[in-house]
């Protein structure tokens, strides 16, 4: 069967390989797992059983049931986020969904979509199948992995029409405070960029609370707001997922999505209202859990001299790597049996670090980096 | 006090974990860590430390129920001098004050369930001030000390990701 050009022109990604090798390895210890290791809360959980077992299998309305919608917009408001339910949330599955929604819903062919590199895998390939032109914009170590409005200068981000990015950080674990944001925010009001800000991980920053730059400024109007359920509650599996965006953005995106989706997963809606409801210290403790491992991998790191900049947001460390990343990679794997996944992976600048995931157990976290220790000496 | 509860949280996580491990965690040096924990045990904070066991996988028999004591207090006796000629015995793992239908909730270990029933009979039914025991054994342990026993601990995630 012929398969469409603009599929065929898309390699599938990098991960895909290591998944390939990881799996054919015996005894391997991942670091290299894009997900929390908990399960969700169990009150999220229950309140999905007791949905199916009321028979509540039906679609819901297509932006998502009223009651949570209401309660996103609530949950947001810790961040200074104010959106109206009825108008300015939509319920998708997943933030990718949400991604893929902006993407058709806010982009003409032959638009340009400025994407800060290294970057989470599925923003080029969605922007091109929105038939979209991607400009990579590179952030780098020395700058903490931040977005920074030269970096999109040098880059030619002016003659772009949306930029797409993600903070905190998957690959990188960078974040960015309001201060960091601000010039960006100036950048894309100067040259009418609409952003679209996937927030997934906002609840998992470290050391300082999260900033969304749709409160900067002038920037309410021009920001999409992607948010979800996957890493906070631990709930990859349920595909659950919004946007927050003024009404037309909302409106436009709601238009495909309720002709190729409907509605976002009920069951999902349900565990997702419950855990917007009851499950704050639950996503506490995951946090306080994530953060010790943070700080553990970090110092181990500087004991074994893998260079490494302080990541403070999602569950990401982006160390530098000697030599070539995707051969330290392979060797690391085959040698020694701890799975990580290749800077270069994640586009421009990602060439030299290797993401370690420490969404696992403190057990395998002791055994993985004195693994990496042996196979570095 | 942030600190001490941290450290709590991790001990409780797993007492087992180096001070250097603990240090990397927190983001304290060693001494420091080591000088926390001495203080959280000179100030009677932290007891001890023990094996969270699951006796039905173990090879040992060994039988555990949980015992109601009521008793009468009068001007020369208190609930902490009741408490003590109880929680003596070796026998006794857990003695706490409790509210409600009965004033003492213990738990009492044995190698068998006579051993345990006799126990009751012989040394705490007997002291003047007990004036009734309701034992009730255990059948099975699903959850103990935040660990569930029945959890298969399986990762099913895929070994990479995005
Ligand atoms: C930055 C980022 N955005 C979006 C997603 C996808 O999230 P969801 O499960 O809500 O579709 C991920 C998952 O890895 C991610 O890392």
């Amino acid at each position: 069967m012929k398969v469409a050009d603009r599929v065929r022109q898309t390699p599938p990604s990098g991960i895909r390989k290591f998944f390939e090798l990881a799996e054919e390895a015996d005894d391997v210890i991942s670091l290299g797992v894009g997900e929390p290791d908990f399960s969700a809360p169990w009150a999220a959980r229950e309140a999905a059983i007791d949905a199916l077992e009321r028979g509540r299998t039906s679609y819901t309305a297509n932006r998502g049931r009223a009651d949570l919608r209401r309660a996103i917009a609530d949950h947001v408001a810790r961040y200074d986020l104010d959106y109206e339910p009825e108008r300015e949330v939509l319920v998708t599955a997943g933030a990718s969904e949400a991604v893929d929604l902006s993407m058709r819903a806010l982009v003409d062919p032959g638009d340009t979509v400025a994407v800060p590199q290294p970057s989470y895998i599925s923003y080029g390939p969605t922007a091109t199948f929105a038939g979209a032109d991607v400009l990579p914009v590179q952030t780098r170590a020395a700058e903490a992995f931040e977005l920074t409005a030269d970096a999109l200068r040098e880059a030619g981000a002016a003659d772009a029409d949306v930029l797409l990015y993600c903070y905190p950080n998957n690959p990188t674990g960078a974040v960015m405070d309001a201060d960091d944001l601000r010039p960006v925010a100036e950048f894309a009001r100067e040259h009418d960029l609409t952003v679209l800000a996937d927030e997934i991980y906002a609840a998992l920053t470290y050391g300082g609370e999260h900033d969304s730059i749709a409160t900067l400024p002038g920037m309410r109007e021009r920001t999409v707001v992607i948010g979800g359920f996957s890493k906070a509650y631990a709930m990859t599996g349920l595909r659950l997922g919004y946007a927050l965006a003024p009404p037309e953005a909302i409106e436009a995106m709601n238009r495909i999505h309720q002709y190729t989706m409907l509605s976002a997963p009920t069951t999902a809606q349900f565990a997702g209202l419950e855990a917007i409801r009851a499950c704050d210290d639950a996503v506490e403790e995951m946090r306080d859990a994530y953060d010790r491992r943070r700080r553990y991998t970090l110092s181990r790191f500087r004991e074994i001299g893998l260079d490494c900049f302080e990541a403070e947001g999602a569950f990401y460390a982006f160390p530098e790597c000697p030599g070539d990343d995707e051969q330290f990679a392979e060797e690391l794997l085959s040698e020694e049996g701890v799975a990580v996944v290749p800077g270069s992976v994640f586009g421009e600048g990602g060439e030299g670090h290797l993401r370690i995931s420490y969404a696992t157990g403190m057990d395998e976290l002791r055994e993985a980096t004195a693994r990496i220790e042996r196979f570095l000496d | 006090m942030a600190d001490q509860r941290e450290l709590l949280a991790l001990l409780l996580e797993d007492a087992r974990q180096s001070t250097a491990d603990l240090a990397r965690q927190t983001g304290r040096s060693e001494a420091e860590i080591e000088a926390a924990i001495d203080e959280l045990e000179a100030a009677g904070v932290v007891h001890g430390y023990q094996a969270v066991v699951d006796w039905a996988n173990a090879d040992e028999e060994r039988v555990e129920a949980h015992v109601e004591l009521n008793v009468e207090l009068d001007r020369e006796t208190k609930y902490d001098d009741i408490a003590g000629r109880i929680a003596n015995h070796p026998e006794v793992e857990t003695l706490r004050l409790v509210s409600g239908d009965f004033d003492f909730a213990a738990v009492v270990v044995g190698d068998s369930m006579r051993d345990v029933s006799g126990f009751v009979a012989d040394r705490i039914a007997p002291i003047p001030e007990v004036t009734q025991t309701v034992t009730h054994f255990v059948m099975d342990t699903y959850k103990h000390r935040g660990v569930d026993f029945g959890g298969d601990g399986d990762d099913d995630r895929l070994s990479v990701s995005p």
